[in-house]
């Protein structure tokens, strides 16, 4: 998916108040990010009012190229399945409401806070988390080689939205990165070396087979 | 063992250091970076039970009734526990009630939606900011000093006075991995904790008491941490009833704090405030006079921010007086923050002597270099100010404050200047050579994202003349030897110590067994570049694989501890630091940009130049977070915060930082000092001195002097947000 196409689908919630308007608005300083919401994915299918739940329903999800099939009740969400149900641990549980981006994973190729969409609206869809990468990835190379980690808590998040942004943006500079990243939160510090790595991956994943 | 005292555990000299000093990658990076590292919130074990708490939505009350009936009728809910039972008194927004334990997260949730609590709501103090609207009874003194004779100073008609209001208010640690733990019970008395600690050996014994049972029977376990800030060294509540409800249920029991939770209880940066009145010589432009009322809050057992840090580094001042009040208030309570009190000193005093220097029109980086000497490392600091000076072009874009042209963008510098202890921590350490060559360390540390797990491998590495990537490093499990808690910049000179130590004894041996091989004494041998070569036969050489081989049967331990009497020290204490902010307001918005900002630090001998320099990039930026951003909001009707979640607690993405410089001081340096003497310091001399703390001090101080440059006022408290500098800007709590 192009970078601008998915800067736009992002901003428009059912609403019809952008999320850039309204972060404008609130006076976020933390600009708007260009991950996909809950809101937008769980809105997909118009008029298809089923009704189900409460409890566990079956729930089948495309992760890293294997199907699973999970019992779930409807309001698990894809954070919570692929961490306590399929033990893929690498999003991280930080803010749970889409502040953070520490959960970020890949929906068809695009970023979402997997926080804040559910496990049932997921189904159908292409989901790849950070396990999904070879740890020789040039993006998590990067990050190593430019220090762009300490506790490391946020940083998975981090390669997962630098990996789509790249993917997007192979000649971006510092500051395409400043933007493009905005989603994302660091309390170690670790933006300094973030910004390099990601403008130095950006370009040898170009034309890398697998990135 | 044999015990041969034949090579010096001393520190390589510069030019001998192959991995001493450089750039050297983290050797977990991949680990973290590709999502494969497990923290405590990673660990699930089979049939584990999820807890979560029911927390106070008052500042005050108590409570009345619980009725937990309809939370334990809920199929899942295994076990309700009241944690503070009826007719207890609840002291801040957050404290902890009941605990759900039940078979899924949701469960647990849906558990601690279900208790009914009747609260009595009681009075409530949660603004600390005006020392003289605080309750009597919520203010106790925090002590009185005095220096000299402030009056006579004051009264000479020598003597400039300036006053000023600074603030700097309560903050809190937002690890991004909340506070959490995973008990699991392998007998009927042994168990093991999976928690989020900077604290792995000290974990054990704190629990041990709790549950009654010998501490050498508690395993505990961290692996990665994410982030702790001096907020995790305890078991805490949680994980004693962790672990004392996984007993009786005999299941594995898992409570992560849940966001809000955690922001409101588990720690906040105590505030500070002062009215400071300065006293400055008209001729020689130094400081002759300081008062100050302090006052602050650490929550509701009082301890805010230390008299001893008000003034800040400037003790030599020669006349003060002063006074500190505690304040008791309804707010999170207090845990150590990244150099508990370093913080506030410097909010509370750089932003004075910037005032004085503004007030006297003399140039802000002059008027420090003048009064260095009021320090207790003038030389240090005269090279610092200078180096961060030529970094952030002071001379190009110093004006003096206020003069910043007429358009609504104005710029300004600022600077400030810090310390910290950082001596090196008990640590005990086992370097084992096997006879395949492979070598592993052992240390019951823990590496907070600071580099620890890297810095004892380059250690290992360079004592035995391998790689770092050769050197297993095993930490974060209270199954090996002691190490101190990382807190308080105390760790990079305690394991590099005692593993330095481990590794020189390990090495010894090994050269005993593998002399008579060669023919020459142990005392000829070195390790370098994976081969023990001869020094007085410089073409007799093994390999280390082939070298290990004479080891026989069972490994070589080399044992190493932190301090050694018999040894002479590796490492020490006592840092300075300077940083500069350059930037940019927009005097119509009043938004605060960061343009460049340098922080220039020493630290001793630096181990891995890569990692160190990341401990200063994130100081900083921690910095900038409190400076700009972050702020435990408080509604002064309800008296709850108001913004414990990540939307409304504030920290700045990448964007939002600016231009860092981080200039290391290594080695010898030599700087001419303004009246031309030449300084000459060998920063690595004193060996091995610890960086955590440090750089996040001046950040605050340094950006409110910038703003304060740039517009003309001072903005009285941080964090500088856009509706304060207006309110500056307009007369309104400014001070020109
Ligand atoms: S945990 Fe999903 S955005 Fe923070
Ligand atoms: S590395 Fe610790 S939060 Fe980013």
């Amino acid at each position: 998916m192009a970078e601008k196409q998915r800067g736009r689908a992002s901003d428009r919630l059912r609403s019809g108040i952008s999320r850039r308007d309204f972060l404008r608005g609130s006076g976020a300083l933390a600009a708007a990010t260009a991950l996909r919401t809950a809101t937008e994915a769980a809105a997909a299918p118009a008029g298809a009012a089923s009704v189900v739940g409460p409890g566990p329903v079956p729930v089948t999800l495309t992760v890293n190229g294997q199907t699973h099939r999970l019992k779930l009740e409807p309001r698990v969400t894809l954070l919570d399945a692929l961490r306590n149900h399929l033990d893929l641990t690498g999003a991280k549980k930080v803010c749970d409401r889409g502040t953070c981006g520490a959960c970020t994973v890949l929906l068809d190729g695009a970023p979402v806070y997997a926080c804040s969409v559910l496990a049932i609206d997921a189904q159908g869809h292409k989901i790849e988390t950070v396990e999904a990468l070879s740890p020789d990835h040039p993006m998590i190379q990067a990050f190593v080689d430019h220090d762009g980690l300490q506790c490391g808590f946020c940083t998975p998040g981090f390669v997962m939205a630098a990996v789509a942004f790249a993917r997007q943006n192979p000649e971006c500079s510092e500051e395409d990165v400043c933007r493009g990243l905005s989603g994302n939160i660091c309390r170690c510090g670790t933006y300094v070396g973030i910004r390099e790595a990601v403008v130095e991956a950006a370009r040898k994943m170009r034309g890398a087979a697998n990135a | 063992m044999l015990k041969a005292d034949f090579l010096k555990t001393a520190w390589p000299e510069p030019g001998k250091r192959i991995w001493i000093g450089k750039e050297v990658n983290r050797i977990d990076g991949v680990a973290k970076a590709s999502g494969r590292a497990k923290y405590t919130y990673d660990i699930n074990r089979p049939n584990m039970l999820w807890g979560k708490f029911l927390i106070c939505p008052h500042a005050h009350a108590r409570i009345k009734r619980i009725d937990t009936s309809q939370a334990e009728a809920i199929p899942g809910v295994r076990k309700v526990e009241i944690v503070q039972g009826e007719g207890s008194e609840i002291v801040f927004h957050g404290d902890e009630i009941a605990l759900v334990v039940a078979d899924s997260e949701e469960l647990a949730v849906d558990g601690v939606r279900a208790i009914k609590v009747e609260y009595e709501v009681l009075d409530h103090v949660v603004d600390e900011t005006n020392l003289d609207q605080i309750p009597r009874g919520n203010r106790r003194p925090g002590g009185r000093r005095r220096t000299g004779n402030v009056d006579e100073a004051f009264a000479s008609p020598e003597v400039v006075t300036i006053e000023g209001q600074y603030g700097i208010p309560m903050i809190t640690h937002c690890c991004l991995e909340s506070h959490g733990v995973v008990a699991e019970w392998t007998g009927d008395d042994e168990l093991t904790v999976w928690i989020s600690t900077q604290n792995v050996s000290g974990i054990s014994g704190q629990l041990a008491n709790a549950l009654k049972i010998p501490a050498g029977n508690i395993r505990t376990i961290c692996h990665f941490i994410g982030g702790g800030f001096g907020s995790k060294f305890g078991p805490d509540r949680w994980g004693i009833l962790a672990a004392k409800i996984a007993r009786e249920l005999n299941r594995p029991v898992k409570i992560m704090l849940d966001r809000d939770h955690e922001l409101l209880s588990a720690g906040t940066r105590p505030s500070g405030f002062a009215r400071v009145k300065l006293g400055v010589d008209r001729k020689t432009k130094k400081v002759v006079a300081w008062e100050s009322t302090l006052w602050g809050t650490g929550g509701p057992g009082g301890g805010g921010t230390s008299i001893s840090v008000t003034p800040y580094i400037f003790t030599r001042i020669p006349n003060q007086r002063r006074e500190a009040y505690n304040v008791r208030a309804n707010v999170g309570p207090r845990r150590a923050w990244r150099a508990p009190n370093h913080p506030q000193g410097a909010a509370l005093t750089m932003t004075a002597l910037a005032d004085a220097a503004a007030a006297l029109g003399v140039d802000e980086l002059q008027f420090f270099l003048n009064n260095v000497d009021l320090t207790d490392r003038p030389d240090v600091y005269t090279q610092e100010l200078l180096i961060a000076a030529d970094l952030i072009e002071w001379r190009k874009h110093w004006h003096p404050r206020g003069e910043s042209g007429s358009g609504p963008l104005v710029e300004g510098l600022g600077i400030s200047m810090h310390t910290w202890g950082g001596r090196p921590h008990n640590s005990q350490a086992l370097v084992h050579i096997y006879p395949d060559g492979s070598v592993d360390v052992q240390l019951g540390s823990q590496d907070l994202g600071t580099g620890t797990r890297t810095v004892i491998a380059i250690v290992v590495a360079e004592t035995l003349g391998l790689k770092p990537e050769q050197i297993t490093v095993q930490i974060g499990d209270s199954r090996y030897p002691p190490s101190g808690a990382s807190g308080g910049s105390t760790t990079v000179g305690g394991v590099s110590s005692s593993t330095r130590r481990a590794a020189v004894d390990a090495l010894e041996q090994l050269f005993e067994k593998v002399a008579p091989s060669l023919g020459v004494e142990p005392t000829d041998l070195v390790a370098r570049n994976g081969r023990i070569l001869s020094k007085s036969k410089p073409d007799l050489s093994v390999s280390w694989k082939r070298a290990c081989r004479t080891i026989g049967m069972e490994p070589i331990t080399g044992q190493g501890r932190q301090p050694d009497p018999e040894d002479q020290p590796l490492a020490s204490q006592g840092v300075g630091g300077v940083q500069m902010a350059h930037v940019v307001v927009d005097k119509d918005t009043g938004v605060v940009r960061i343009k460049r900002f340098v922080a220039v630090q020493d630290c001793g001998l630096i181990i891995d130049l890569k990692t160190a320099k990341s401990q200063v990039y994130g100081g900083v930026i921690m910095g900038i977070a409190y400076a700009l951003y972050e702020e435990c909001v408080h509604d002064p009707i309800t008296g709850r915060r108001l913004n414990p979640n990540m939307e409304f607690y504030k920290l700045p993405g990448i964007g939002d930082v600016g231009e860092i410089i981080a200039h290391m001081m290594v080695g010898k340096v030599t700087v001419t000092a303004p009246d031309g003497r030449k300084i000459t310091i060998d920063y690595d001399e004193p060996g091995v001195i610890g960086l955590g703390e440090p750089p996040v001090i001046s950040p605050g101080a340094a950006i409110s002097n910038a703003v304060a440059n740039a517009i003309g006022v001072r903005v009285p408290r941080l964090p500088l947000t856009p509706d304060r500098v207006l309110a500056a800007l307009a007369g309104k709590g400014g001070l020109a």
